[in-house]
């Protein structure tokens, strides 16, 4: 395993990223590399855009009738603003998972797991059950749902739900995982089980991870980066960020002096 | 204290009596006049009632081509209200936006479904007898009372599909689905249950519409059944208008037999339609 400040060529790069809601200017010009397989953190106080940032890399930010954005984002060096992008395709390579767990109350676990690949195809009845226990195993959810994947998505525990969420992105091989504080909802058991997987799955897809947790961004990620009031005040290597950082207000932000 | 705590409750228990009363009352004479219908119908309702044609003679006239038009009429209605009224609630609701249009459209539809339905009827005369030439037909009418309907099922399908959270949504939007793909597969399985509650009750309203289908021209009496679309028709709630206005005594039992056949109609349908929104309610898990 390499070293976690070893650098990799950048997955994303971020240049001089401004985001609205109508007037109000939510990103101030954020300008940032997010290494390939490696876990990226955003910190920062409640408001501070580190959900927004996250949202305009897979372009769900401009869901909001309200919502603009202006600057620069590239997935492989190619422009995912660019005009001959479509989001929807963008989607399927940068996956996404919520604060909520929010799976499909309609469906059952197995469909959830499949329902971002049947969209795009149909499936046979062997490639279904493939795809399922590949997607559940690398959420590590496959033993415990494993006899009941006809049982509801909504009957399982919180912390299932939420790796069940996981899954379902997997399952559409993305290249690129955002979670926006995907354990704020979760108990300190559920969240240690889903900071596991973060730790694997690592090794496989590029993650960028919102917290409002600070111990979780030092456990979880290679790199952090500290958002405050719409602007990168300091990115570096999560070691660099929590024993010496060079700014100030990232030192008091990570002692606890606000926030 | 204890004088106002027992001045408390005794406020309490009048207020839990009136409501108790506020249910009752209506309840109570709403058993009065079903028990008072079937009475009076006893004579008359049997078999033969529902499977006999209309006579001059009221021992032996029967309920059966109305029953059927009914029938017809009512499934006519729901194949043209729901598919129409579901497809403009999801238009105006996920895609129409809050533009000028939109607006307008919503302030007429809220309109519509205050308008009185002879209206309608006047409207199904003009438009569907005449100018299409449908003629007196069971599609005349049944097209007539699919827009009698129509602003019910759309207000009724915007409101359940309001109640869809943006989180699932987002969830679908997140794997990459398109907005259609997310309608079809997060959207409208959640809002489906609701659907069909509007649906159910708007479908219940126009059951018991009379005054659109005299004005567009249902028969009183018909010796024979309807062969298809074109062809004209007779309804329960027309059939019993036209027996309550004889004067013989005999006809007036017809009508309540009449009545008796269309409240068992409408609960049958609810009933059914019940059941279905349930089997649908019981395949979410929040």
């Amino acid at each position: 395993m390499p070293h976690r400040d070893t650098p990799t060529v950048s997955k994303i790069s971020v240049t001089d990223l401004q985001a609205w809601f109508g007037t109000h200017q939510v990103l101030k010009g954020i300008s940032l590399d997010i290494p390939a397989r490696r876990v990226t953190a955003i910190i920062g106080p409640s408001g501070c855009g580190k959900s927004t940032f996250i949202r305009t890399l897979n372009r769900m930010h401009e869901l909001i009738a309200t919502a603009r954005v202006t600057g620069r984002v590239t997935l492989d060096g190619e422009d995912i603003y660019g005009k001959h992008v479509d989001p929807v395709l963008l989607r399927r390579r940068v996956g996404m998972v919520f604060q909520k767990p929010n799976p499909f109350p309609t469906m059952s676990i197995r469909d959830n797991v499949l329902s971002g690949l049947k969209l795009t195809r149909t499936l046979d009845k062997a490639t279904s059950a493939d795809v399922c226990e590949r997607a559940l195993t690398r959420a590590a959810l496959w033993d415990e749902v494993k006899d009941r994947l006809d049982a509801p998505g909504g009957s399982l525990s919180g912390g299932q739900q939420q790796r069940l969420c996981i899954a379902r992105s997997l399952a559409v091989e993305p290249q690129v995982l955002l979670m926006d504080e995907p354990c704020s909802a979760l108990d300190p058991i559920a969240t240690a089980r889903i900071e596991d997987l973060i730790h694997v799955l690592r090794e496989q897809v590029t993650i960028v991870i919102v917290t409002h947790s600070m111990q979780q961004a030092a456990r979880v990620s290679d790199r952090t980066a500290f958002f405050l009031m719409g602007d990168l005040i300091e990115y570096g290597t999560t070691d660099q960020i929590f024993t010496g950082p060079s700014d100030s207000r990232t030192e008091e932000y990570i002692t606890g002096k606000f926030g | 204290m204890q004088a106002t705590r027992r001045w408390e409750r005794r406020a309490e228990r009048l207020f839990v009596g009136l409501c108790l009363a506020a249910i009752l009352l209506p309840l109570a004479t709403l058993v009065w006049l079903v028990a008072d219908v079937v009475i009076d119908a006893l004579p008359r309702l049997g078999p033969d009632f529902l499977t006999s044609f209309p006579s001059r003679r009221a021992s032996s006239a029967g309920v059966f081509p109305a029953l059927v038009g009914s029938v017809y009429l009512i499934g006519l209605t729901a194949l043209f209200a729901v598919p129409l009224g579901v497809g403009a609630a999801v238009y105006l609701e996920e895609y129409g936006g809050r533009g000028r249009f939109s607006r307008l459209v919503e302030l007429n539809i809220a309109n519509l479904a205050g308008v009185p339905s002879i209206i309608y009827g006047l409207l199904g005369l003009a438009v569907f007898v005449r100018t299409l030439g449908l003629g007196r037909s069971l599609l005349a009418g049944a097209l007539t009372l699919a827009l009698l309907i129509l602003p019910v099922i759309i207000t009724a399908t915007r409101e359940a599909l309001r109640t869809v959270p943006g989180l699932l949504r987002e969830g679908s939007y997140a794997l990459g689905a398109t907005r259609w793909q997310t309608i079809r597969h997060v959207v409208l399985p959640m809002a489906a249950p609701g659907i069909m509650t509007g649906s159910i009750l708007a479908i219940s309203r126009a059951i018991g519409e009379t005054a659109p289908l005299i004005v567009i021209g249902a028969l009183t009496y018909m010796a024979f059944l309807p062969e298809g679309p074109l062809e004209p028709f007779t309804a329960l709630p027309i059939q019993i208008f036209n027996w309550v206005s004889r004067p013989q005594a005999g006809f007036t039992t017809a009508a309540a037999a009449g009545i008796v056949v269309l409240l068992t109609t409408l609960l049958i349908l609810n009933g059914l339609a019940v059941f279905l929104r349930n089997r649908l309610q019981r395949r979410i898990h929040v």
